[in-house]
C-alpha cells in the first residue's frame, strides 16, 4: 500500500509539473522554473515564521509570492538592469536561496525545517503523514490530497487558458493583436509555476520538482510538435518515471526523488535513441533512393 | 571594532584557514565566471556544480576513501561528462540551451542524491562528510584544503596567462578565433576543464547552490564597470575576495551564521551598487545622461521654433508669446516655461511683455540647429534619393547628433547649398 501512495505522489507531482513544464520549455523559460524552485524556499521560511505552523496554507501563500517575485526580479535585473539574462537568473535564484537559509539559520529554535528535506525532500515518508478525521477514520496520506487538488486546478488552468496560453507561447505578437495580454498570462503561468513548486516541495523536495517541471516535457518535445500531444506526452513520461523511480529506489533502498529524476532521465535517453535511430534510417533510405 | 581588527589581524588559525581558502574561491571563481558569463555559459555552471555530485558519490564508492584527490577526480569526470552530454543536446536536438541545462542538471543531481543515500543506507563509517557538498561547510576548512585551493588557482591563473589571448578571442568572437586558425577546441577544452576544476573544489566550501553565485555575480557585476576583458578580469577576482572577507566576518562575528549565504549576500551587494553606479552601464549614469539629452532636445526644439516664427514673418526683433510657440508646434505648456527659464538665464532669449524673443547669441545657436536638420534633409533627398516629403523626420532626429565636423563634411559633399528639398533656405 505504501508502495501504491509513493507512487501515486510521485505521478501527481509529475502531472502537474508536466503540464506547466511544457510551457515554460516551449517559451525557453526552462530554468526559469529551476529558478523559482530554488526562490521558494525563503517564502516558506517567512510563511512559517509569521504563521508559526506547518500549515500548508500559509506556506503555499509565502512561496507563491516569492516565487512570483523571483521571476519579477529577474525581469527587472534584466529589463532595467539591463544584465545579461542568464545572469540575471542565476543572480536572482542564488540570492534568494542564500537568504532562504540565512533565516534558517537565524531562527533555527523556531524554524523546524530541515534543508535536506526541502532539497530533497521525504517522498518516503508521504504515506506516515495520514489525513484522520474526527471520527479516526484515515482518508489516506495528506500530501496525495493536497496534490490532487492541486492537480485539480492546474488542469483547470490549463483547460480554460488553453488558448491564452498557446497563443502567447507561440505566437505573442499575433495574440498581442487578438487583444491578448502577454502580461497576464505570462505571470498567470508563474504563479501557477510556483505553487506547483510549492506543494510539490514538501513531499518531493525541489529536485524532483525541476526534474519533473524539464525532463517529461523534454522527452515529449524530441517526440512530437503539436502542443495537445505534448502535453499528453509529457504527462504519460511523467507517470511512468514515477513507477520506474519508485522500483529503482525500492531495490537500491535509496532517495526515491532522486531515483524518480534518474528514471526521467532514462526516458529521455530511450526517446532520444528512438529519435536520433529513426532520422539516421530516414537519411539512409533517401540516400538510397 | 576590537572583534573586526582580531578578524583581520588573522590570529585565530581557524579564521585564517576559513578567510585563506574564501578568498582563493572568490578570486578563482571571479576569474573564471568572467568567462562563462561572457560566452553566454553562466547557468552552465549552475548545471556543472550541480553534476559533480554523482561523480563525487561514485569516486567515494570505487575508491572507499575520503581522500579528497579521489573525490576530486570524480568531480571532474562528472563535470566534464555533463559538459559533453549539453554540448550534444544542444548541438543535436532540437532542444534549446535552457532546457538542456535544465535537463543534465536536475537528471545528474537526482543520480547524485540517489547514490548519496544508497552510500549512507550502507552505512559506510566514513561517508560522513559526504553531504558537505551539498550545502557546503566553509567554516571546517582545513589546511589540506588551503594547500589545494591554492594549488588549483595557481594553475588556473597560469593557464590564464599562457592563453590569455586565445580564451579572449574565444570569449568574443569564435567564428573569427576560428577563422584566424586557433586551436579553438583545445581553448574550449582548456577553459571548460579549469571552470570544471574551480567548481569542484569551490562546493565544497559554500555548496552547490551557492557556487553558482560566485562564479556568476562577481563577472556581472564587474561588467558594468567596464569592457576591457583584463580590467574586467581583475575587478571580478577582487569583488570575489571581498564577497570572501565579507562573509567570513559575519560567521566569525555571529558564529551561527553560514559563511556561504553570506558571501552570496556580499556578492549580490556588490551586484547591486554596480548595477545603480557604476558611470556607464550603471541605471543612474544611464538615466541622468537620458535626462540630460531630454533637456538638450527640448531646448533646441523651442530655439528652433522661435527661429522658425522670426523666419516665416520675416521681420527681425519681434517678439512671440507663448501661445504662438505652442500653435506652431505641439510642446507640453509645462516643460516649455522651464526651457523658456533656461534660455533666459543662457541669454539665448530675452522676454519683453511676455514676448519672447532670441538674442543675438540664440540666433546664432538657432541657426546652427536649422543649418543641420536642413542639410541632413538634404543629404537624405540628394544621396539617399528619398522623397522631399519623406526626410523631415530623420532630420528630427539628426539635428541634435551632427557634430560640427560632421556638419562641415555634410557641407562640403553636398557642395556648401543655399536651400533645402523644400525650397527653404540654409541658414
Amino acid at each position: 500500500m505504501d508502495a501504491f501512495w509513493i507512487i501515486l505522489t510521485g505521478a501527481l507531482v509529475a502531472l502537474c509539473c508536466g503540464l506547466l513544464g511544457s510551457f515554460l520549455l516551449l517559451r525557453q523559460m526552462a530554468m526559469v522554473g529551476d529558478a523559482i524552485s530554488h526562490a521558494v524556499l525563503p517564502g516558506i521560511v517567512i510563511a512559517f515564521l509569521l504563521s508559526g505552523s506547518r500549515d500548508s496554507i500559509p506556506m503555499l501563500a509565502g512561496a507563491a509570492v516569492l516565487g512570483v517575485f523571483a521571476t519579477v526580479l529577474i525581469e527587472w535585473l534584466h529589463r532595467v538592469g539591463r544584465m545579461q539574462s542568464d545572469a540575471s537568473i542565476g543572480l536572482s535564484y542564488t540570492t534568494l536561496f542564500a537568504i532562504g537559509i540565512i533565516l534558517i539559520s537565524l531562527f533555527t529554535r523556531q524554524v523546524d525545517l530541515d534543508q535536506d528535506c526541502v532539497l530533497y525532500g521525504e517522498i518516503a515518508y508521504v504515506p506516515l503523514d495520514l489525513w484522520i478525521l474526527a471520527g479516526g477514520q484515515s482518508l489516506g496520506p495528506r500530501a496525495v490530497w493536497i496534490l490532487g487538488g492541486a492537480f485539480v486546478l492546474i488542469l483547470t488552468f490549463v483547460l480554460v487558458g488553453y488558448k491564452g496560453l498557446q497563443l502567447t507561447t507561440f505566437d505573442p505578437a499575433y495574440a498581442a493583436t487578438l487583444g491578448i495580454s502577454t502580461f497576464f498570462w505570462h505571470y498567470a503561468l508563474m504563479g501557477t509555476v510556483s505553487m506547483a513548486t510549492v506543494v510539490s516541495f514538501e513531499s518531493v523536495g525541489a529536485i524532483l520538482v525541476v526534474a519533473f517541471l524539464i525532463v517529461p516535457p523534454a522527452t515529449a518535445y524530441l517526440l512530437t510538435d503539436r502542443l495537445p500531444v505534448m502535453l499528453g506526452l509529457s504527462a504519460l513520461f511523467g507517470l511512468l518515471s514515477s513507477i520506474l523511480g519508485y522500483v529503482m529506489a525500492a531495490a537500491t533502498n535509496g532517495s526515491v526523488a532522486g531515483a524518480m529524476s534518474v528514471a526521467a532521465g532514462i526516458w529521455f535517453v530511450l526517446a532520444l535513441a528512438f529519435v536520433q535511430v529513426k532520422k539516421s534510417i530516414l537519411r539512409s533510405q533517401s540516400v538510397s533512393r | 571594532m576590537n572583534n573586526l581588527l582580531q578578524f583581520l589581524s588573522l590570529s585565530d588559525p581557524n579564521v585564517r584557514m576559513v578567510v585563506l581558502g574564501a578568498t582563493l574561491l572568490g578570486a578563482g571563481a571571479g576569474l573564471v565566471g568572467v568567462f562563462t558569463l561572457l560566452r553566454k555559459r553562466a547557468l552552465l555552471g549552475d548545471a556543472v556544480a550541480h553534476s559533480i555530485l554523482p561523480g563525487v558519490c561514485l569516486a567515494f564508492m570505487v575508491g572507499q576513501s575520503k581522500n579528497p584527490f579521489v573525490l576530486l577526480l570524480g568531480a571532474l569526470i562528472a563535470g566534464w561528462l555533463s559538459l559533453l552530454a549539453m554540448d550534444y543536446l544542444v548541438r543535436r536536438t532540437k532542444l534549446k540551451a535552457d532546457g538542456v541545462i535544465g535537463l543534465v542538471l536536475s537528471v545528474f543531481f537526482g543520480l547524485g542524491i540517489w547514490l548519496l543515500t544508497i552510500i549512507q543506507q550502507s552505512g559506510a563509517a566514513s561517508q560522513s562528510g559526504l553531504d558537505k557538498f551539498l550545502f557546503g561547510k566553509a567554516a571546517s576548512i582545513t589546511s589540506q584544503d588551503v594547500n589545494m585551493f591554492t594549488w588549483v588557482v595557481l594553475g588556473l591563473v597560469l593557464v590564464l596567462l599562457l592563453f590569455y589571448k586565445g580564451f579572449k578571442l574565444i570569449a568574443f568572437d569564435q567564428d573569427f578565433a576560428r577563422s584566424v586558425g586557433m586551436p579553438v577546441r583545445l581553448l574550449e577544452f582548456l577553459l571548460s576543464t579549469i571552470t570544471v576544476l574551480s567548481i569542484a573544489v569551490g562546493i565544497q566550501a559554500v555548496g552547490v547552490v551557492l557556487m553558482a553565485s560566485l562564479l556568476i555575480a562577481p563577472a556581472a557585476a564587474a561588467r558594468y564597470w567596464t569592457d576591457r576583458l583584463s580590467v574586467m578580469l581583475l575587478l571580478a577576482a577582487g569583488m570575489g575576495i571581498i564577497a570572501a572577507w565579507s562573509g567570513a566576518y559575519v560567521s566569525f562575528a555571529a558564529p551561527s551564521m553560514p559563511t556561504g549565504p553570506w558571501i552570496v549576500m556580499a556578492l549580490a551587494l556588490l551586484t547591486g551598487i554596480s548595477m545603480l553606479w557604476a558611470p556607464k552601464r550603471g541605471i543612474l549614469g544611464r538615466s541622468l545622461r537620458q535626462w540630460r539629452y531630454a533637456r538638450k532636445i527640448a531646448l533646441e526644439n523651442v530655439l528652433k521654433i522661435l527661429f522658425q516664427l522670426e523666419e516665416r514673418s520675416g521681420m527681425a526683433g519681434k517678439g512671440y508669446s507663448r501661445v504662438s510657440i505652442l500653435e506652431h508646434r505641439e510642446i507640453e505648456p509645462g516643460p516649455l516655461n522651464m526651457v523658456l527659464r533656461r534660455l533666459k538665464r543662457k541669454a539665448w532669449a530675452t522676454e519683453i511683455n511676455s514676448l519672447w524673443r532670441l538674442t543675438e547669441e540664440g540666433l546664432t545657436e538657432a541657426r546652427q540647429i536649422v543649418r543641420r536638420h536642413r542639410l541632413w534633409e538634404l543629404y537624405l533627398h540628394e544621396r539617399l534619393n528619398l522623397p522631399a516629403d519623406h526626410v523631415h523626420p530623420g532630420a528630427e532626429a539628426m539635428e541634435h547628433l551632427l557634430t560640427p565636423e560632421l556638419e562641415e563634411a555634410l557641407q562640403r559633399d553636398l557642395g556648401y547649398p543655399v536651400t533645402d528639398p523644400h525650397q527653404s533656405p540654409i541658414p
